[in-house]
């Protein structure tokens, strides 16, 4: 065996983003945060990716996310190993990976951060599925921590006026579940700046999101779902604000110098539904190897495609509604729609669906937006079979053969 | 010698009232053409306990609840993945097929995340009428919740009426109530009867009865139940296997063969806790002035879904009280293969019911058709354990 000294990159490090590095400082010390706040004397409280995380911010609890935590495990490769010890447990290798992997952890204090901190208490938003309703009643049960529930009724073809009135009438009582359980006031003044800083935070992450309108695009899909970390846990946070600036002014900079996230960027995809957090680096090596750039994509969007109904001078009553019309809480047309209008947007030549084992809400109705994509933009379609973290799911043959056979109807 | 004509004659009066429920539950699809040509009136479809019935009885439609085909699976898998529910995609693949070309429109709780894209997917592709979401709270147990219950019963009530062209007036409600209560009250009659006589009515004919109350004329049900319950009362003497008494826990059953396969390996089963069972059956309307907000409130009481949320515990702790009231040895729980919401809750409900001394037998259902070899071996050998 010879050894032969790799030659610096000089291209491949042009085209590095920068702030990596920053980012996972941050979420370093977010995570030691996290994990000393016995010692700190501060309250954790385990809430759904989708959950209104501002009122704990104001009230000084340290928000913990299982579903990042599940993306950790996917991306580390510790998905299947976890699911497996949950299946030891009795439950269905069926059910969502992020759930299985979650239950499993808490129990062996496994993955790669050696388990989330313990909850003082659970906060469960169904506004992006069902099944977190119940992934959080076995935590509470495990943990004999205080579950609350923002029930967020689905918006199939509209937003009701008495669904507006419950999940207002709910977030009050989110307000006093705070109280109770951190023994003392709620400071609305403290939740109207938090919930500014939260919609700045918003505006910024599709600010950077929108750097890609620009072609070639600065930032690929796969660039989103590793910077979405922030706005999904440190919403509310200056240190989400000061990142993003940070970070959109990097795109800003590489999109004057022409750098962009693909070399030779020459055709322009959406993606649908979450990464395969095991086989991100693959997948996007291999686009990249027909010059194909995932521009844009339904899942990172989701963190601010409600901002259109918060106000920010009247944000907890608008809070109602933003947390109840996001992307997964509405109808498969209304989503196909959104998809349309991103197509739009950043001007794509294709869409790239994956159709995930684990997310009935996300998957289920796919196919039917793929039809209507074809129909109203005559765009190709890809569907990818899998699951976001657990690789026995993912046959990678088979999916570079569709992905090389895509690529080809493409280029055609 | 007249005591054996006697009993002859008991037997072929039961097997003439049970037949009627059989043959609906064989052919509902047949029934609701038969009963829409007879008397003119609407079908309207529902795919969950929690669909309110009562409001489509007062506005003189037929409730049609749709089981899912066992027939194979074709034009359903053009818009739903393989790992959706048999139950959904059986659904989808009979409106599809336009064997529910008799229904006027449909009306959709909201339970799971799969019945829930399912009504998208329905309202997109299926052409089955006028289309209803009833976007009901998820959980039961707060005061904003059941107030949002009332609202949204309220609602339907309105769309209904829009629906269909026609007002649902208050005395259309009162009778509702009067036939709904009817029916669960009988039902649970029929439950106690078996429970107290074990062997005397068989599963599947429980079965049939049970399904034939989520598709037959509500009037004409009641009816038949009664006389079915009066007939079960004459002939209490017959009692079997009352030492492996069992009890049924789960989701949707649309196998009959499953009460036979038990029944046949010894096991007895006294009581139930299904969707199409117990559940739909618990919880009585309270005759009020405000009968809407009565019929509401009932749904916020009655046996819950896994699907819905009334405290961290409160269905193990049910079925724990369930199990033990009624003396059973043993809980066969089954589900349709990926139905998240029982397969997230079996693992504690399991260790509940073994920490009270009562073993579980978990029974995965992959298709709408059984392997039976291998399952009845599983509850022979269940059975035997007990």
């Amino acid at each position: 065996m010879t050894i032969t000294e790799k030659p610096v990159d000089t291209e491949k490090e042009k085209r590095k983003i920068k702030s990596v590095k920053k980012m996972k400082e941050i979420m370093t010390h977010y995570y030691i945060d996290a994990k000393t706040a016995d010692q700190t004397g501060k309250k954790v409280a385990w809430i759904t990716s989708g959950g209104p995380v501002e009122p704990l911010i104001a009230m000084d609890v340290i928000p913990v996310y299982p579903e990042n935590h599940g993306a950790m495990i996917g991306a580390s490769k510790m998905g299947a190993d976890l699911c497996e010890n949950a299946e030891a447990m009795g439950y269905s290798g069926d059910l969502c990976t992020y759930a299985l992997a979650d239950i499993a952890c808490s129990t062996v204090n496994g993955g790669p951060i050696g388990g989330l901190p313990r909850p003082d208490m659970l906060v469960c938003c169904n506004n992006i599925c069902g099944t977190v309703l119940k992934w959080y009643e076995v935590q509470a049960r495990y943990y004999n921590a205080p579950l609350f529930i923002l029930d967020t009724p689905f918006c199939h073809t509209e937003f009701s006026e008495e669904a507006r009135q419950y999940v207002r009438r709910q977030l009050d009582e989110y307000l006093a579940f705070l109280e109770t359980n951190c023994g003392r006031k709620f400071d609305q003044d403290h939740l109207a700046e938090v919930g500014r800083l939260s919609m700045e935070g918003q505006r910024l992450w599709q600010a950077v999101l929108d750097t890609a309108i620009n072609k070639p695009a600065p930032m690929s899909a796969f660039d989103a779902f590793f910077h979405l970390a922030l706005i999904v846990t440190l919403r509310g946070t200056k240190t989400a604000i000061d990142y993003y600036t940070e970070l959109l002014d990097e795109m800003k900079t590489r999109v004057a110098g022409g750098i962009s996230a693909v070399p030779n960027e020459k055709y322009r995809l959406l993606w649908d539904n979450l990464p395969v957090w095991y086989r991100t680096r693959w997948l996007s090596d291999k686009f990249a190897s027909h010059s194909a750039c995932l521009v844009a994509d339904t899942y990172t969007s989701a963190w601010c495609g409600s901002l259109k109904y918060m106000d920010e001078t009247d944000f907890l009553n608008s809070m109602a509604e933003g947390y109840s019309r996001i992307y997964l809480n509405i109808g498969t047309d209304k989503m196909a729609d959104m998809v349309l209008g991103m197509i739009d947007k950043y001007d794509v030549h294709g869409l790239v669906m994956h159709s995930n084992r684990s997310c009935k809400p996300y998957s289920l109705g796919q196919y039917d937006i793929q039809r209507i994509v074809q129909e109203k933009r005559g765009l190709p379609t890809l569907i990818i079979e899998a699951d976001m973290i657990d690789a026995r799911s993912f046959s990678e043959s088979q999916v570079e053969t569709r992905i090389d056979a895509f690529m080809e109807v493409l280029k055609a | 010698m007249s005591g054996y004509i006697e009993r002859e004659k008991a037997k072929t009066m039961f097997a003439d009232i049970i037949k009627r429920f059989h043959d609906i539950s064989v052919d509902p699809e047949g029934y609701a053409r038969e009963w829409k040509k007879k008397t003119g009136g609407k079908v309207i479809g529902t795919l969950c306990s929690y669909a309110p019935e009562e409001l489509i009885f007062a506005a003189g439609a037929l409730g049609f609840r749709i089981f899912g085909s066992i027939a194979a699976i074709s034009r359903a898998d053009a818009h739903l993945q393989a790992y959706s529910c048999s139950l959904v995609r059986g659904a989808l693949e009979d409106a599809l097929a336009h064997r529910l070309d008799f229904i006027d429109g449909m009306v959709f709780p909201h339970t799971c995340d799969s019945i829930q894209r399912l009504s998208d997917i329905w309202r997109l592709n299926a052409g089955t009428g006028f289309h209803l979401d009833v976007v009901m709270p998820v959980k039961v147990d707060t005061d904003s919740a059941r107030e949002y219950m009332v609202a949204v019963i309220q609602k339907c009530k309105i769309e209904l009426e829009q629906a269909l062209g026609r007002s649902i007036t208050d005395a259309d409600l009162e009778r509702a109530v009067l036939i709904y209560n009817g029916i669960r009250k009988k039902m649970a009659a029929l439950y106690t009867l078996r429970k107290d006589h074990p062997g005397l009515i068989p599963g599947s004919d429980l079965h049939a009865v049970v399904r034939a109350s989520m598709v037959m004329d509500r009037n004409a049900f009641l009816q038949a139940l009664t006389g079915l319950v009066e007939d079960l009362e004459k002939r209490t003497g017959a009692v079997a296997g009352e030492d492996k008494r069992l009890l049924l826990a789960g989701g949707v059953c649309n196998l009959p063969d499953l009460y036979g396969l038990i029944e046949g390996a010894g096991g007895t089963v006294v009581w139930d806790d299904l969707c199409t069972g117990t559940r739909q059956l618990t919880g009585s309307i309270d005759i009020s002035r405000d009968l809407t907000g009565a019929i509401a409130r009932r749904y916020t009481k009655r046996a819950i879904c896994p699907a819905k949320h009334r405290g961290i515990k409160a269905r193990g702790d049910e079925l724990v009280r369930m199990a033990k009231s009624v003396k059973v040895r043993g809980v066969i729980y089954f589900y349709l293969k990926f139905c998240d919401p029982h397969a997230f809750d079996y693992p504690y409900l399991k260790q509940m019911l073994e920490a009270e001394g009562i073993p579980t037998l978990l029974v995965e259902l992959e298709d709408q058709v059984l392997s039976k070899g291998q399952l009845q071996t599983r509850c022979e050998a269940f059975i035997e354990m007990l």
